[in-house]
């Protein structure tokens, strides 16, 4: 089944593909946009800094779904002895990165006019800071070693150990008396954020995710032609 | 009415300084890697130009390598 998606058979698609990615998520984002700071109301408490809730919160859940990814794909490049995961893996994690970063520094910003200080060492945000220098690790990995194997494991060896984290910060918020609040929309029971505040935040996730996907394709298209590259130096 | 969409009752600097940080972001991201992409698109080509034809006719047996080189072209 893997043989469907060797690089040599879906680079055609993988090739194409971001003109129109890119075109949809300019689209989606600029939807977003509009509802985001100008058609979805205020809080009762929070008043316009709720605002900042349509970045930060798609660019949480994003850096964490991208990082569990990260750990499957290389555990799957590990137990089908398939390189192509590790590629797939290492084209996902600069996005997971970008986007945690963004959750932090939206978060601290949002942190200042709701709490009165930029930032706390609350087990929220202390967590989402740990998964942050995992994937500074991870990509560090991919940097400084040349040997395939070597960085295989090491770098799978990092996602073993992050991937702890992922429940940490999922969890954080009940665990633990957080500044934090808990979470506001559950997949298994009712949600407890108006419709008028939950459609621009999942547009605003899926523009994310679009950017996301548009970097991964871009990412991984690089890195075949590098593959590609040292093919045609040993002809 | 403009004026007070702006203002955001006081939390415009807040909100808009989050929303320019994240757009900042996305657009040195996209940035970054699309000169990464094409930096090597331009090293395959000019390695692609200095093969002997019995080299080159090889490399091109290999279907991604001629979807390598059309792209080139394209961009």
């Amino acid at each position: 089944m893997f043989k469907l998606f060797e690089p040599n058979k879906i680079f055609k698609i993988t090739s194409k593909a971001p003109k129109y990615v890119l075109f949809l998520f300019i689209v989606v984002l600029s939807v977003g946009l509009v509802e985001a700071l100008f058609i979805s109301p205020e809080d009762y408490k929070q008043s316009d800094a709720v605002r900042i809730m349509y970045v930060h919160v798609p660019a949480a859940w994003i850096s964490l779904g991208i990082f569990s990814s990260i750990t499957l794909l290389s555990i799957c490049g590990f137990v089908f002895r398939n390189k192509n995961f590790f590629l797939i893996s290492k084209s996902l994690a600069p996005s997971g990165f970008v986007f945690n970063i963004i959750a932090l520094v939206t978060g601290s910003i949002w942190g200042k006019p709701t709490w009165g200080t930029w930032w706390a060492w609350d087990a929220r945000i202390t967590s989402m800071l740990i998964l942050a220098f995992f994937y500074a690790m991870y990509l560090i990995v991919w940097r400084i070693y040349d040997k395939e194997e070597k960085v295989y494991k090491i770098s799978t060896f990092i996602t073993i150990i992050g991937i702890i984290n992922v429940p940490i910060i999922k969890y954080s918020v009940d665990w633990w008396n957080t500044l934090h609040q808990p979470a506001s929309i559950n997949i298994l029971s009712k949600s407890s954020i108006h419709s008028s505040m939950l459609y621009p935040l999942l547009i605003m996730t899926a523009a994310f995710a679009l950017f996301s996907l548009l970097i991964f394709l871009m990412k991984y298209n690089t890195e075949l032609i590098k593959i590609k590259n040292k093919g045609l130096d040993r002809l | 009415m403009i004026n007070e969409l702006l203002f955001m009752n006081g939390y415009a600097v807040y909100v808009l300084s989050a929303f320019s940080f994240t757009l900042i972001s996305f657009l040195s991201l996209y940035l970054v890697t699309k000169m990464q992409f094409v930096r090597e698109q331009n090293k395959f080509a000019a390695k692609f130009g200095s093969l002997t034809n019995e080299q080159a006719n090889s490399a091109k047996s290999q279907r991604i390598n001629k979807e390598i080189l059309a792209n080139v072209t394209n961009n």
